[in-house]
């Protein structure tokens, strides 16, 4: 064992070159290149520059005006720099609790119709940029009348907000709450 | 459930298997030191390796110096790893400004990423800085992986010889299988995955206006340079908290696919590279099938216990109370429980929804897996190298049964075999049952539960269980980062990684020396149906009698609890 002292050493320092410094340095090369908006984060800009988000990562939403997210627990709610699911196990009583106190929420700001299940739940990461079509439709009275718009105009923006899964089954439909806000604003701006 | 998720879950599952074919036949080649078309790139850098090294790769080493040659690379990463953890602070490209990690945190991640496990005790973008996640983490997600191959080949050659002595060169096929396989496919993978919107900068942050006007500052990272190779080297330890979850680490569907895939698709690999090597196709097809039947059975009952109505949302009188605590709304059920099964049985350990948050049934049915041993497929060599150890002890019952020496692959299999191939089967059972039963009783290790009951029992059986078994995944209701978790977890790393390792190479320098046998008439066919039966039963006895107890008091206890609360089913 002492004679594989020396590779030991020798090919760790020059693993940690090739692999650690080349490897990924040569990706990010290749990546800044090829394809610099993904790469840097897929950030939303305004027309003067303003960073208004990502495309890929959910923000928090509270103004009637907006669709809103899902409930987080990443940091205070959508800290993109702490993500984090609950962790609550499903008989958890806590969870109980939190739910309960969603549906209610939900009820008082739109109303009684079918909640679904992603309203009242947190994301994996807390920061899931989506909600369920059928939680935009929920959402969409309150948006049109916060608007002053009739809710076919919402909900037409909503549709052509909403992703279909790959090939007809690989992931979920889904409306992406930040390009589905911004889309809001452009055409229907609150009166 | 939906026919759009079973397809959802049979395309990724039997993608990644017949992917792994043809990668297989090159990574033998691989092994074998044939020619292959990356020669003419990486032959100079080979060389570099082995001369600075010192080393002869043509030198055949016996089991002894093999294992000496992996237990000194493995000890040198090891202490490279820890050095940049608790120096993390004062060393450059750091710009968070974090500071260095406590010494039982640094401990407990080096032994993570040396054995391939990748639990994290931490949040990788409240923790670790943009050097130590590239030259530190990503390092040792590369060589683990090709360490854990170095297993498989070396276990080939002793199949193949005829009355030889040495295993193989360490050295040789630890720079081989990183510079012909890991690289170029890492590469090219995270050059993909970044088009479809992984990120890979060397900004740490981008700060945002939301549209509300408050601040919202995203955590950036070269994501996916590590993230190619924590999939393809089965390793698992996510960039950021929330892992493949995390939209920057598998922002579509179709990343979720590519990933998914990527999980087993070396795994695979590993068994048809081993089957090409050993000249034996047909009976590494028979172990494949085996594998792949029990594994697509245990995650199409994931799929199942998840589409159960979820107990706190019909508490809440949710009229379709989808169990979507934990899970993003891009993958749903389907696609979430496809990871799970092949998170958990390859010794991966990404996860793209939160396992402390399933069902208790699919959580179970997570810990099972796991607790086979890792061989569904498993890691990369390290799955193949204890499969062939269960198809050993599966002739070894059937030749009690019938009185006869049990043969496998042209080579008797007699007591030193069977005495090794226990010590690497038991080695699980003692560090989980052992670990779990005494944290079980300890308020020290007790404080770093979030549920409690069952499921409390389950965060702290997940946690030894997905160590021991070099996983990695949690239960993350559990906070890790606290010297009891941290100290004994890396403990269950070190003993569910080297002790099976080694006691396999054992069993290959004690069947390199062997001759190599005809089959005769009396040889048990081992790539039937018959055999496949026998070997199933064996590695559901193996792996799941032992900790069928165990469950028992956690996800089993937890979903009678749930039934008897009226929900569920």
């Amino acid at each position: 064992m002492l004679s594989q002292i020396r590779p030991a050493l020798v090919m760790t320092a020059l693993f940690t070159l090739l692999l650690g410094v080349a490897y990924p340095l040569a990706v990010t090369g290749v990546a800044q290149l090829a394809f610099p908006w993904q790469a840097d984060g897929s950030l939303i800009q305004d027309r003067d520059g303003t960073v208004r988000g990502s495309a890929l990562v959910g923000q928090p939403f509270a103004e009637a005006r907006y669709l809103h997210p899902r409930p987080s627990a990443a940091g205070d709610g959508y800290d993109a720099s702490a993500s984090s699911g609950s962790n609550l196990g499903p008989m958890n009583e806590d969870l109980k609790t939190r739910v309960a106190e969603g549906v209610a929420a939900v009820r008082a700001e739109d109303g009684p119709g079918v909640i679904p299940a992603d309203a009242v739940t947190t994301s994996a990461s807390g920061l899931d940029p989506d909600i369920s079509p059928a939680y935009a439709r929920l959402q969409a009275a309150r948006v049109a009348q916060a608007r002053g718009v009739a809710v076919e105009q919402v909900q037409r923006i909503l549709d052509r907000n909403t992703e279909e899964p790959l090939l007809g089954f690989i992931g979920q439909p889904r409306v992406n709450v930040l390009m589905a806000n911004r889309d809001l604003d452009a055409h229907l701006p609150a009166r | 459930m939906n026919i759009q998720g079973w397809g959802e879950i049979a395309l990724t599952l039997g993608l990644a298997c017949l992917l792994g074919r043809p990668i297989g036949v090159y990574m033998s080649r691989v092994w074998n030191g044939e020619r292959t078309w990356l020669d003419p790139v990486m032959k100079p850098v080979e060389g570099v390796f082995y001369k600075l090294g010192g080393v002869d790769p043509a030198r055949s080493q016996g089991w002894l110096g093999y294992a000496g040659a992996l237990l000194a690379f493995n000890l040198a990463g090891f202490l490279f790893l820890y050095a940049m953890l608790r120096l993390q602070g004062v060393l450059p490209l750091n710009p968070q400004g974090f500071d260095g990690v406590s010494p039982h945190l640094a401990f407990n991640t080096a032994v993570s990423f040396v054995t391939n496990t990748n639990w994290q005790s931490y949040g990788g973008e409240t923790t670790m800085s943009s050097l130590t996640q590239m030259a530190g983490l990503t390092v040792q997600n590369f060589v683990s992986a090709a360490t854990g191959a170095t297993i498989a080949a070396a276990l080939a050659r002793a199949f193949i010889a005829n009355r030889g002595s040495g295993v193989g060169n360490f050295w040789a096929d630890l720079v081989r299988t990183t510079l012909w396989l890991l690289l170029p496919l890492s590469f090219v993978l995270a050059i993909v995955l970044v088009g479809l919107g992984v990120t890979q900068t060397l900004a740490a942050n981008a700060t945002a206006t939301t549209l509300e006007g408050g601040q919202q500052t995203l955590s950036l990272f070269q994501t996916a340079s590590q993230l190619a190779i924590k999939q393809l080297g089965i390793n698992g330890g996510g960039v950021f908290n929330a892992n493949s979850a995390h939209p920057f680490e598998n922002p579509t569907p179709l990343t979720n696919l590519i990933t998914a895939v990527s999980i087993n698709v070396m795994g695979w690999a590993a068994f048809f590279a081993f089957g090409r090597s050993v000249l034996a196709k047909k009976e590494a097809r028979a172990l494949a099938t085996a594998a792949f039947l029990i594994l697509f059975a245990c995650t199409a009952g994931i799929y199942v216990a998840e589409s159960q109505p979820a107990p706190a949302l019909v508490a809440a009188g949710i009229e379709q109370p989808v169990n979507m605590e934990g899970k993003e709304t891009r993958f749903g059920l389907a696609a979430s429980s496809a990871w799970a099964g092949q998170t958990t049985g390859a010794s991966n350990g990404s996860v793209n929804a939160m396992h402390g948050s399933l069902m208790p049934l699919s959580g179970g049915l997570t810990m099972f897996l796991m607790a086979l041993g890792e061989i569904l497929p498993g890691g990369i060599g390290s799955g193949i190298a204890i499969m062939v150890v269960m198809a050993m002890l599966s002739v070894f019952v059937a030749g009690l049964m019938v009185g006869r020496t049990p043969e496998y692959l042209g080579k008797k299999i007699e007591a030193r075999e069977i005495q090794f191939a226990m010590i690497a089967v038991l080695v699980l059972p003692l560090a989980i049952l052992g670990f779990t039963a005494i944290a079980a009783v300890l308020p020290t290790a007790m404080e770093g539960l979030l549920n409690h009951g069952p499921h409390g029992l389950s965060e702290m059986l997940y946690a030894y269980i997905s160590a021991s078994a070099n996983n990695g995944s949690a239960f993350a209701g559990l906070t890790a980062n606290a010297p009891w978790w941290n100290t004994t977890l890396g403990i269950s790393m070190l003993a569910g990684r080297f002790v099976p390792a080694v006691a396999v190479l054992a069993i290959a320098g004690t069947l390199v020396a062997k001759p190599r046998l005809a089959p005769s008439t009396g040889t048990l066919p081992t790539h039937g149906p018959l055999f496949i039966g026998l070997l199933i039963g064996v590695i559901l006895i193996l792996g799941g009698l032992q900790f069928f107890p165990a469950l028992s008091l956690g996800p089993i206890v937890e979903h009678f609890q749930m039934l008897a609360a009226g929900a569920g089913v």
